[in-house]
């Protein structure tokens, strides 16, 4: 049996040969992504559901957010999708420190996502009074807007806690694959993924691409509704 | 070896296409297209997404059991938004709820 760069298998045991190895593990990984697929599918679901009940209110919600943040992510996390397939890619052609660098840039870019939206744009919307269950009373230019779409206050309420719940679960699943990323980061310093078994960076490119497609969709459906012309 | 290495060039051509796709889908918000607002950014965060998945996530060079996978996972998907939406939408539809359209009529607001 090949023996890596770390002194640990190549292929383990119950495995044939590596592409068997591999598959396993990739089949194994979008498995899981198909049960998110149906997690985050049920908050879609719901947030469909009420946008058509209580359509003023989420316009109206809609416009409360800051466009030039949303886009921001996007950018962000697309940037970030590219250095993880790069890093995917100098783990299959064993390149260490292109790895590491492509790990460090991603990680980067994934924390600067989380710092942001909590620094910044959560935190903007607290000293707005946007936030539901902790302090709900919009007033001023907030206000306005509501009162411009006529929607009841309870509704303009609900499309928050969609926002909140929908955008914190998604940060959530970025601070996890912050977390892997950072072992990743560790185990590729110490030569594990270049010595021809890189599958665990394929898996942690996977989970991460799959939250950058989660807000690939929470980008339009919460910040672009509501007629911007 | 079934392991695909894609060349650099092709992932740097699908990022500038998504982020291309990004400005289009923020530009497009900001145009009159009434009900087809909601449709487009739909339609564009299909493709970005599609994009992502065949790509960076190499779907694209995957054996048919996997791709079977992430069709089970959209198709379930399909399913729990098909059923429970067709139940709302149809609700109105029933001659006797009588107290299903006042409260559609509420639900619409003045």
């Amino acid at each position: 049996m090949a023996e890596g760069h770390a002194g640990t298998a190549l292929v383990a045991h119950q495995f044939d040969d590596a592409e068997q190895q591999r598959e396993a593990s990739s089949l194994g990984m979008w498995i899981f992504l198909a049960t998110e697929i149906l997690f985050f599918g049920g908050l879609f679901c719901g947030y469909t559901l009420y946008r058509n009940l209580y359509n003023a209110g989420f316009d109206a919600g809609s416009h409360l957010l800051k466009v030039k943040y949303g886009a921001s992510y996007t950018a962000m996390l697309l940037c970030s999708s590219l250095t993880m397939a790069l890093g995917v890619r100098a783990a299959q052609l064993r390149q260490r420190k292109a790895l590491m660098l492509y790990l460090v840039l991603t990680l980067l870019l994934g924390a600067a996502f989380v710092f942001i939206k909590l620094r910044y744009e959560w935190y903007g919307d607290y000293l707005e009074r946007l936030v539901p269950g902790i302090d709900f009373g919009p007033q001023g230019e907030a206000l306005e807007v509501i009162q411009r779409f006529h929607a009841p206050l309870s509704h303009v309420a609900l499309f928050m806690i969609f926002y909140f719940v929908m955008t914190g679960v998604h940060a959530l699943h970025m601070t996890v694959g912050v977390g892997l990323l950072l072992t990743l980061l560790i185990l590729a310093w110490r030569g594990r993924f270049t010595g021809g078994n890189y599958n665990p960076v394929e898996m942690v490119g996977l989970y991460w691409h799959f939250v950058d497609i989660v807000w690939i969709f929470l980008f339009p459906l919460l910040y672009l509704i509501g007629g911007r012309y | 070896m079934s392991e695909h290495v894609i060349a650099k060039r092709i992932y740097v051509g699908i990022f500038a296409g998504l982020i291309a796709l990004t400005a289009l889908t923020t530009a497009v918000a900001y145009v009159d297209l009434g009900a087809f607002n909601t449709v487009a950014a739909l339609v564009i965060a299909v493709c970005k997404g599609t994009l992502v998945a065949l790509f960076f996530m190499h779907l694209k060079y995957q054996p048919g059991l996997t791709r079977a996978t992430v069709l089970a996972g959209l198709l379930w998907l399909a399913i729990l938004l098909v059923i429970t939406l067709s139940d709302d939408f149809t609700r109105q539809w029933s001659p006797t709820g009588q107290s299903w359209q006042q409260s559609t009529v509420q639900r619409t607001g003045p």
